[in-house]
């Protein structure tokens, strides 16, 4: 269960984005070593749904340079098993990586460094997404969808018991307190404890960096300003009881966010399709807008989810992994049938404004321009860089949170539960540790 | 508990395989040497495929024995001395995988959540096990006595939830725990009574344990009954005609004979409580109540997994597996003095 959930970049629509023509010209892959236009045959692990669809126009158009897409499993598992074959010098050429997955997979040696390759497709990205790829100034993959946090909210409900939309985090903690006391029954939304990737969107809002690199040592500041007043925040309002303290993602949650017991919820851009999948009977009622902000007249969001497309250290035939990686992600036809068929949303700019994502998403058809504000949201969002251990930082989360959560005690502690767990890690690995952060 | 029939079907029917293949293996062995000794001319051929002869049939066994149990306790053996080192402290560095001796052990042995994890299976296996033994027995006991009605019907029913993976029969228990999508809340709101919370850091005990059972006592009654069976008629009906009633023929006769059998059910359900995993780690997103390491197995699950620390994981791996035999080993020694009288 908890494996699907990034997994649901679920986004409906067509684009037809109109990028650099990133496939046809061969510029000699000077850079990438090797002759793009060589015979090869590229294996691809990737979980995104439907992608052999996205996949068959290029293998058409390069009967020379075919791609196998390998599916396989999303999140830990796709982790240890390309860490795995990398060890036995066996990875793919190409893979699709979480951004949170990539440092783990950088740190190991699979991911190679794009840097040099990548030149010419940066203005194709916004900088935030080069954010989620890059390690000091080296980037290791190239940004394929981006999940930029908004707000949903039913706006029946709203309506019915007399809400105002928040823009702020205190108005939010308003209307949570509101729709306590409107209907005990009712919560505005959940702390979930057991999504890190949300945790860390919403830190990355408020201008939290968890990791940074000072030379070769590694920084880590889990429990900085910004991320602390996000935990004193929601724990103050689970403490409180106004908002709920469950999971999300879970069949309690889709009955609950189906049935109007919870009214809001701070998601990204896929968060439409989730909604499709959990509550197919709010179609209509939901309303996404920017998320609340910490002060007045700001406008910055986080990232939740979103993939990139890495090449691996191991690949002999790079150039030509690199034409697939660019044609994929920038190619007016791939990033249009990456958005159709694949149905993700991508983290090319001009993919995001294409005349086909004209149309809603169809749980919100009261929302014609749903996409154009979601690209609007996408340039305010900030990413921070992800450290090399992300996935013991995040199990340390859910981990800590859920005792934080049943048991009512700090968020703060958790929080430095979380910064000794990394660290302790960090130097367990014999990676060096910067003191003082 | 998936695990018991995960574990436990599986034990008996490698055992069973590999006495099988022993046993055909002897047979044949003798046969041949029988054949030798009556036919002098041909000893020392006989004798010489006597020889081999075992090992041609226990060929098979062994080499599945060897490629699927034997290799990879070694490879995990290996594994546990080892380590990652990184050369360097940036993200990219030379990562050498090196001898490290016993300090992925060192490491685990002084890790206090894995105390707290035996601590919480040690609890579960309390409730689990006389829970689950007890109403295989009552109602192996029931099954066998005379004049029942629908005895293999009911059967089928009790041992029909052992059918059910653990997987699936934990999402499906999920389900009936999670108050808004569970009928047992309306149920219980609907006569005025408090509804419960399946998922309070003490209840959630009862809500992995009750999934365990639901799903291996029909699997013990089974063992059980099947014991029970083969019980010679005669026993019960020369203890009838010596006045006994249904009760005393169950606690002097039935139960005493069904002591193997006890031990042998006793052992696979404590296997199966050192390897419980199936049921917390599907439950575990549901609720905030289950940690990632609720339980050794889920512990090692998660640093080898999640943490991608193979090493320390392989370690756990091995001090949770030489737990198990110990303690099989001694409940085995304990228990059988006891089963089958000092001659065992």
């Amino acid at each position: 269960m908890r494996r699907s959930r990034t997994a649901l970049s679920l986004v409906s629509g067509l684009v037809a984005a109109s990028v650099l023509s990133g496939c046809s010209g061969s510029d000699d892959g000077a850079s990438g070593g090797g002759d793009p236009d060589a015979p090869a045959q590229l294996d691809f692990w990737t979980w995104a749904p439907n992608i052999q669809g996205v996949v068959d126009i290029w293998n058409e158009q390069n009967p020379d340079q075919q791609v196998t897409v390998d599916s396989q499993a999303q999140g830990d598992e796709a982790i240890t098993r390309l860490l795995t074959a990398s060890q036995a010098g066996e990875a793919p050429c190409l893979m699709q990586a979480e951004y949170q997955a990539l440092p783990v997979l950088v740190a190991n040696g699979v991911a190679s460094d794009l840097t040099d390759d990548v030149e010419d497709v940066r203005d194709a990205f916004p900088e935030g997404a080069w954010d989620l790829t890059s390690f000091g100034d080296q980037a290791y993959a190239m940004p394929q969808d981006v999940g930029p946090m908004m707000l949903y909210y039913r706006e029946d409900l709203f309506e019915e018991l007399g809400l105002e939309v928040p823009t702020t985090w205190e108005e939010f903690r308003a209307t949570a307190q509101q729709v306590r006391e409107a209907d005990p029954e009712r919560y505005l939304t959940t702390f979930s404890a057991g999504d890190p990737g949300w945790f860390a969107g919403l830190s990355q809002a408020a201008g939290a960096d968890w990791w940074a690199t000072d030379g070769e040592a590694w920084e880590v500041s889990i429990t900085d300003d910004a991320t602390t007043q996000v935990a004193d925040y929601w724990g103050d309002l689970v403490t409180e009881d106004l908002v709920d303290d469950q999971p999300m993602y879970t069949p309690e949650w889709n009955a609950a966010m189906n049935d109007g017991t919870l009214l809001a919820w701070p998601s990204a851009v896929w968060g439409a399709g989730v909604l499709e999948g959990v509550a197919p009977d709010t179609a209509g009622s939901w309303r996404a807008v920017p998320m609340p902000q910490w002060g007045d007249g700001e406008q910055v969001t986080g990232f939740w989810g979103g993939s990139a497309t890495a090449i691996s250290e191991d690949c002999e035939d790079r150039a030509q992994a690199l034409e697939f990686a660019t044609w994929l992600n920038t190619a007016p036809e791939a990033v249009e049938a990456l958005v159709s068929v694949s149905g993700i949303y991508p983290a090319a700019t001009e993919g995001q404004t294409g005349p086909a994502l004209e149309e809603p998403p169809s749980m919100l058809p009261n929302q014609p321009d749903f996409y154009e504000q979601a690209a609007q949201i996408t340039e305010t969002a900030r990413g921070f860089t992800w450290g090399p251990n992300v996935n013991v930082t995040y199990q340390s989360y859910v981990d800590q949170f859920q005792s934080a959560v049943s048991d009512r005690t700090s968020f703060t502690a958790a929080l430095e539960g979380m910064q000794e767990t990394s660290v302790a890690d960090l130097e367990q690995q014999g990676f060096e540790v910067a003191e003082g952060s | 508990m998936s695990e018991t029939g995960g574990t436990a079907p599986g034990t008996t029917t490698s055992g069973d395989g590999t006495a099988g293949a022993t046993g055909t293996g002897e047979a044949l062995a003798t046969a041949g040497r029988d054949a030798g000794g009556s036919s002098p001319p041909r000893r020392r051929r006989g004798t010489r495929s006597s020889r081999t002869a075992p090992w041609l049939f226990l060929a098979p066994a062994l080499a599945l024995f060897g490629a699927f149990l034997l290799v990879p306790i070694l490879y995990a053996v290996w594994l546990s001395l080892r380590s990652q080192q990184r050369a360097g402290g940036g993200i990219v560095a030379q990562v050498d995988v090196v001898f490290v001796g016993v300090e992925n052990y060192a490491r685990a042995v002084t890790d206090p959540a894995l105390y707290d994890s035996l601590g919480r299976m040690l609890l579960y296996g309390l409730m689990v096990v006389p829970t689950m033994l007890g109403l295989a027995l009552v109602f192996a006991l029931l099954l066998d006595l005379p004049r029942v009605r629908l005895r293999s019907a009911t059967r089928i029913a009790i041992f029909l939830p052992y059918a059910v993976p653990g997987v699936i029969a934990s999402l499906l228990w999920g389900f009936l725990y999670l108050p808004r999508v569970s009928p047992v809340r309306e149920t219980f709101l609907a006569v005025g009574l408090p509804a419960p919370d399946f998922f309070t850091s003490t209840s959630v005990f009862f809500s992995v344990a009750n999934i365990a059972v639901w799903g291996g006592v029909g699997f013990n009654m089974i063992i059980l009954y099947t014991s029970l069976r083969s019980v010679p008629a005669e026993l019960y009906d020369s203890a009838r005609v010596d006045g006994c009633t249904e009760w005393q023929v169950a606690t002097r006769i039935k139960l005493p004979l069904l002591a193997p059998a006890l031990v042998m059910t006793g052992v696979f359900s404590m296997i199966a409580t050192l390897q419980v995993f199936n049921e917390p780690q599907t439950l575990s997103p549901l609720t905030n109540v289950i940690s990632s390491d609720w339980m050794p197995l889920q512990k090692i699950y998660t640093d080898a997994f999640v943490r991608n620390d193979i090493y320390t994981a392989a370690a756990t791996s091995v001090l949770l597996a030489l737990v198990t035999l110990v303690l099989s080993l001694l409940t085995l020694t304990f228990l059988q003095r006891r089963a089958f009288g000092d001659d065992a």
